[in-house]
C-alpha cells in the first residue's frame, strides 16, 4: 500500500520476549542485534513485517524478533515467503537462511525466488558448516574440509553463494559480515530499499563447529588489507593507504594491482546499477580462497519489475476488463440449457 | 433417398476412437455438449494415453471418448458401447473388444492400407498384413465401412484446402454421420465450428463441409438404414450446463473464496489430471484469485501455507506424486494450524503410474502419508458437479477449524462430465470466518496479550490473526508449541497435550457431518458403501438389482476423516458390507481396524471405472453369501 506511515519505534519494540539459545559467541547474535537496532530506522512498523525462516541454527532467528513471523521447514522459507508477499504486497518481508538451508535443501526456492524477483530481504547466513546437525560441511565449505561426515576431507566442490544469486537473475546482491555493526545495518538497509528480491550474504562464524572461518579476512587486523569495499560510483580501492586496487585487463578479466603501478584511472569504477551482471560475477569471483581479498558492500542492484506486483496489477487489470467477479455469472459462463 | 424410420432408444452409448492426432476428445465432447443441450443425461469417460502423441497409428497411441446419453436419469458412462466409431486399425484393435454383441462399428476403411494394418499389428505369422475388415473377426457386429477420409478430401478440394489439410477435419465427418444417424441437432455444432475457428475460415469452412458431407452420407446411403432418437430426460426443472469434474471444482474454489469473503492463492505445479485446475483459476484474476505456478510442487504448498499465514485462503492443487512431496509442509500446516486445502486428483501408481487413467489409490496416503501424528480432515467428492460442492465443503472445515484439508477427487471426475443443475448461489453456505484482532489474554499484573493457541472451546481451532493487525505479532514455526501461548515448549506432559488436542480438533469436524443417507432397500442384508467416483457404478448396479427383485441397501460417504460419526452402527445394521474402491482395498481395511467389523472389498485398479456389472456381480455374490449365513 502506499498510504505506508513512518512508524516511530525504538529497538524495544523489535525485541520478542523470548530467550536467545545460540551458543555464546555465536555470530548470529551480531546479525540480530544489527538488525533489531536497524529496524527503527527504516520507519517501519512491527505488525507490518514478517521474518519467515527454514531451518538451522540461523532459522531460529524470527523468534526473536517481536513481529509475525513463522519458522518453517528446512529449506523452504523462500517458496513460503513468495506465498505471503504474493497475497500481501503491503508487507515488509525477510526471509532468514543459511547455507545449508538455502544453497543445499532449498537451493531451488531459493534460484527461483530471485528469478522471479519477489521482494523478499534475503539474509543468507554463511557459516560454511552445518551447526545445528553438529558439524557436517556444507555446500559452501571447501574442498578437503574435515568434518564428522568427511573424515578424509570433502571432495564436492563449494557453491559461491553470490555467483548462485547472480546467475539466478538476483537484482540486488550484496555481502556483509558479523563482525561489523554498522557495514551490516547499512548492508540491510539497502536491501530493504531495493524493490524485488534482494539477497545478502553474511560471513558468519560458528564459535563451536567452524570456529575462524573468516578469520583471514574479516579479522579488525586483516581487514584493511583483505576486505575490498565496494562503494557505487567509486573506484575500488583497498589498503591501508588505499594503495590497491582492482582493474580490469585487456583480456576482461578483473585484477588486483597496484595502484602507482597503473594509475588511478584505471582502476574500475564501481556501477551496481550496470544493468549486465558480468562485472558484478567477475567481482564475486574475485578471491580465489579465504587468504585473498574478498570484496563486500553492494555487488548489483538494478531495478526490475517485482513480482507480486505485477501479479497484482493483472488482478487489476482483469477487475477493469470484466467487472469484478461474478458467481452466478460464472457458473452459466460455458454454455445453459432450461428445463 | 432411403426411408429410414426412426426408432427410440432408452440410452445410447457412443465411443470414439481414433489415432491421439484425430480429435476424437474434441468430436466426443460435441457429441456430448449438442446432446446435454438436447435435454440428455449423461455421462462421459475420456480415456486417452499418457503421451501426448504417441507414434501414429499404433495402439498405444490410440484416444478414446466414451459417452453414454439417456431419457432418464444415469450416473455412469456405460459399460459397453452400443457404437464404436474406429478411425483407424489401431483404434479397432484396441477397442473392439468393449463394443456391445450386435454393437454398430463404423470405420473409417480409408484407414486399413496395409502400412496402417501393420502399425496397428494386423499381420499373420509371416508379418504379413492382414486386414480385419475382411475376415470373420467383425462377424456378429453391425459394420459401415466408410471412405471417411477420401470423401472429406473431396468435400474440401472445392474450398481451396489443400489434401493434408483436409484430412485433419474427418473426425468431423464422423461426427455428422452419427449425428444423423442419433437425430442429434445440426445447428449448434455449425455455430460452434463457426466461433472455434472464427481466426481461420478455411479450416471453419473445411470442417463444416465435412461435418454436413457426414450428415448426408447417413441421410442418402442406404446401407446406414434407421435413424434413432433418444428422447430428452425428465430432469428437475431448472438451468444446466455441462459440467467436468475439474471445472466443477474451480468454480467451487471461486465460490468458496466469495463465500468465505477471503481472496484465494493458489499454488500449484502442473501435473496430469489436475493442471486443469490451475488453467481454469488462472482465468478468474477478477475474482481476487492469485495464482502461483511455483518452481515444484513443495514450492507449490509453500506458496499456499504462506498466503494462509498472511489471510488468504491458501490452496494447492495436484496428484499422488506431488501429494508425497508436499507431506512435509503439510505436516507444518498442521502443527501451525492454518486454513489450506491440498486437492488431490488421483491417478494410477505408484510413482508416474497411469498419469492419464483413474484410480483412487491415494486414500491411505491422505489419510496416513504424514510424519509424526498429523490428523487432518479428509473429503471425497463422487461425482463430477459433485467436485463443486466438496471443496465449498473442504473449504468450510479448514476455515472453521484452522487445519490443512486433503480434497481427493480423480482422473475419472477430473475429465468425465455431466449435466448438472446449476445452484441457486444465493442458498450457498457462509462459510466465512473472522479474523483475531484484538488481545485474547490478560496476565496477572493487567496486561493484554495475545495467546495464539489459545482456543475456541468448540471447534478447538486457535485464533488466527494476519500480518497488519497491531499488537497481535506473534510467531508460529514447527516446533512444538506450548498449549495457549504458544511459545516453544519440548516438556513431555505438554508434548502429549498438544498431540491429543491436535487430534480431537479433527475428530470434532464430525460434528458437522450430517447423517448418512442409506438408498435402496435400508432394511437389505447387504449394502454397498462406497466413497469417490465409485457412486456412479454403485448407483447404476443397485439400481438394476432391484429392478431384478433383489433387495440391497447402499450409501456413499464424502467425509473420509473424521468418518461420520453414524457410520459404526450403520454398517453393524448389515450381515454383508460390500466395498467397491479403485484401490487395493484401502478404505476396507481402514474400516475393519476403526469399527472392527468385516468388509468385502471389491477391487478394480486398471485405470478404469467400474462397469456396473462388476458391482452387480458382487451384490449377487454377497446376497448369496448373506442368504447361507441365515
Amino acid at each position: 500500500m502506499n498510504t505506508k506511515q513512518v512508524a516511530v519505534t525504538t529497538k524495544a519494540d523489535w525485541t520478542s520476549d523470548q530467550e536467545v539459545r545460540w551458543c555464546p559467541g555465536c555470530g548470529d547474535y551480531g546479525i540480530l542485534l544489527a538488525v533489531q537496532q536497524l529496524m527503527p530506522d527504516l520507519g517501519v512498523a512491527p505488525e507490518n513485517t514478517v521474518f519467515v525462516s527454514g531451518i538451522g541454527c540461523s532459522s531460529r532467528f524470527p523468534y526473536y524478533m517481536n513481529t509475525y513471523g513463522m519458522h518453517s521447514i528446512h529449506g523452504r522459507a523462500p517458496a513460503i515467503a513468495t506465498g505471503v508477499a504474493t497475497a500481501r504486497p503491503d508487507l515488509d518481508v525477510w526471509v532468514i537462511t543459511g547455507d545449508g538451508d538455502g544453497l543445499s535443501i532449498g537451493g531451488n526456492h531459493l534460484i527461483h525466488a530471485l528469478r522471479r524477483n519477489v521482494n523478499l530481504n534475503i539474509l543468507l547466513f554463511n557459516n560454511r558448516i552445518y551447526g545445528l546437525t553438529k558439524g557436517q560441511y556444507s555446500p559452501t565449505s571447501e574442498v578437503g574440509k574435515v568434518t564428522k561426515s568427511t573424515p578424509m576431507g570433502s571432495v564436492d566442490p563449494p557453491f559461491n553463494p553470490l555467483s548462485v544469486a547472480l546467475g539466478a537473475e538476483a537484482s540486488f546482491v550484496a555481502r556483509t559480515h558479523d563482525l561489523d555493526r554498522k557495514h551490516m545495518q547499512d548492508t540491510f538497509r539497502a536491501a530493504h530499499a531495493h524493490k524485488g528480491a534482494s539477497f545478502v550474504e553474511i560471513y558468519q562464524n560458528c564459535n563451536v563447529f567452524n570456529d575462524g572461518q573468516f578469520n583471514d579476512v574479516t579479522k579488525k587486523n586483516v581487514r584493511e588489507e583483505m576486505m575490498i569495499n565496494l562503494v557505487h560510483g567509486e573506484p575500488i580501492l583497498f589498503g591501508a593507504d588505499r594503495q590497491r586496487g582492482v582493474m580490469q585487463g585487456r583480456d576482461g578479466f578483473l585484477k588486483l594491482v597496484e595502484v602507482a603501478d597503473v594509475g588511478l584511472d584505471q582502476i574500475l569504477v564501481h556501477d551496481e546499477a550496470n544493468s549486465h551482471p558480468s562485472l558484478a560475477f567477475a567481482l564475486a569471483r574475485l578471491n580465489s580462497d579465504d587468504a585473498s581479498p574478498t570484496p563486500f558492500g553492494v555487488f548489483r542492484n538494478v531495478d526490475r519489475p517485482e513480482y507480486s506486483q505485477a501479479v497484482s496489477e493483472q488482478l487489476m487489470a482483469a477487475s477493469e476488463q470484466k467487472g469484478p467477479g461474478d458467481l452466478e455469472a460464472l457458473l452459466a459462463s460455458n454454455g445453459t440449457w432450461e428445463v | 433417398m432411403t426411408d429410414t424410420i426412426d426408432r427410440v432408444l432408452d440410452h445410447l452409448v457412443v465411443r470414439f476412437a481414433g489415432d491421439s492426432g484425430d480429435g476424437m476428445q474434441l468430436t466426443g465432447d460435441r457429441f456430448t455438449s449438442v446432446s446435454a443441450s438436447f435435454g440428455n443425461d449423461l455421462s462421459t469417460l475420456p480415456d486417452f494415453p499418457a503421451e501426448i502423441r504417441a507414434p501414429a497409428g499404433t495402439v498405444n497411441g490410440v484416444s478414446a471418448f466414451q459417452v453414454n446419453i439417456a431419457d432418464h436419469e444415469i450416473t455412469t458412462p456405460g459399460d459397453e458401447p452400443n457404437v464404436l466409431v474406429a478411425m483407424n486399425p489401431a483404434a479397432l484393435k484396441a477397442d473392439l473388444h468393449r463394443l456391445e454383441i450386435g454393437g454398430t462399428l463404423i470405420v473409417n476403411e480409408d484407414a486399413f492400407g496395409e502400412r496402417d494394418l501393420d502399425k496397428a499389428g494386423y499381420v499373420d505369422d509371416d508379418g504379413q498384413p492382414v486386414n480385419p475388415l475382411d475376415g470373420d473377426d467383425l462377424n456378429g457386429y453391425r459394420v459401415l465401412k466408410v471412405p471417411m477420409t477420401s470423401l472429406t478430401k473431396q468435400v474440401c478440394e472445392p474450398l481451396g484446402v489443400k489434401a493434408r489439410d483436409a484430412e485433419r477435419s474427418k473426425n468431423f465427418f464422423a461426427l455428422g454421420l452419427v449425428s444423423w444417424m442419433y437425430t442429434r441437432p445440426v445447428e449448434p455444432t455449425e455455430a460452434w465450428i463457426d466461433e472455434k475457428f472464427a481466426k481461420n475460415e478455411k479450416v471453419a469452412a473445411a470442417n463444416k463441409a465435412a461435418f454436413h458431407a457426414g450428415f448426408n452420407f447417413g441421410e442418402t446411403t442406404e446401407a446406414v438404414g434407421h435413424r434413432y432418437e433418444v428422447h430428452p430426460a425428465k430432469l428437475p426443472s431448472g438451468t444446466y450446463t455441462s459440467i467436468t469434474g475439474n471445472t466443477a471444482l474451480s468454480w467451487g474454489l471461486v465460490a468458496a473464496g466469495q463465500l468465505a469473503k477471503l481472496p484465494i492463492t493458489l499454488g500449484s505445479y502442473p501435473i496430469t489430471p489436475a493442471s486443469d485446475i490451475l488453467h481454469e483459476l488462472s482465468k478468474q484474476k477478477h475474482f481476487g484469485i492469485r495464482t502461483v505456478q511455483a518452481e515444484d510442487e513443495i514450492a507449490a504448498v509453500g506458496v499456499a501455507l504462506g498466503a494462509s499465514f498472511a489471510g488468504h485462503l491458501g490452496v494447492t492443487t495436484t496428484s499422488g506424486p506431488g501429494v508425497a512431496l508436499k507431506s512435509e509442509t503439510i505436516s507444518l500446516a498442521v502443527a501451525i494450524e492454518l486454513p489450506m486445502l491440498i486437492i488431490d486428483i488421483q491417478r494410477g501408481g505408484p510413482s508416474t503410474g497411469l498419469p492419464t487413467k483413474t484410480e483412487a489409490s491415494d486414500l491411505n496416503l491422505a489419510l496416513y502419508g504424514r510424519h509424526g501424528e498429523s490428523p487432518l480432515p479428509v473429503v471425497a467428492s463422487y461425482s463430477p458437479a459433485h467436485c463443486f460442492h466438496a471443496a465449498i465443503e473442504a473449504a468450510r472445515i479448514a476455515l472453521k477449524y484452522r487445519t490443512p484439508v486433503i480434497l481427493l477427487s480423480d482422473g475419472y471426475l477430473a475429465n468425465g462430465s455431466e449435466p448438472w443443475k446449476l445452484p441457486d448461489v444465493a442458498s450457498l453456505p457462509d462459510i466465512s470466518v473472522p479474523f483475531t484482532t484484538e488481545p485474547n489474554h490478560v496476565t496477572a499484573d493487567g496486561t493484554r496479550e495475545f495467546w495464539p493457541y489459545l482456543r475456541d472451546e468448540e471447534t478447538l481451532a486457535r485464533p488466527w490473526a494476519i500480518p497488519g493487525t497491531p499488537d497481535l505479532m506473534h510467531r508460529v514455526g514447527g516446533l512444538e508449541k506450548k498449549d495457549g501461548t504458544g511459545n516453544i515448549d519440548y516438556t513431555p506432559e505438554n508434548h502429549q497435550l498438544m498431540t491429543e488436542i491436535r487430534e480431537a480438533k479433527v475428530a470434532a469436524v464430525a460434528a458437522d457431518i450430517p447423517p448418512t443417507e442409506v438408498g435402496g432397500d435400508p432394511d437389505a442384508d447387504v449394502l454397498v458403501l462406497g466413497w469417490g467416483s465409485t457412486w456412479a457404478a454403485i448407483d447404476a448396479a443397485v439400481q438394476r438389482r432391484r429392478r431384478a427383485g433383489l433387495k440391497v441397501a447402499k450409501a456413499h460417504i464424502t467425509h473420509l476423516s473424521p468418518l461420520p460419526p453414524d457410520l459404526g452402527d450403520l454398517l453393524r445394521r448389515y450381515k454383508r458390507v460390500v466395498l467397491p474402491e479403485l484401490n487395493r482395498g484401502q478404505l476396507a481395511h481402514h474400516l475393519r481396524g476403526t469399527f472392527l467389523i468385516d468388509i468385502t472389498s471389491v477391487s478394480k485398479v486398471q485405470g478404469l471405472p467400474f462397469k456396473t456389472r462388476e458391482i452387480e456381480d458382487a451384490i449377487d455374490t454377497a446376497i448369496a453369501e448373506a442368504g447361507a449365513l441365515s
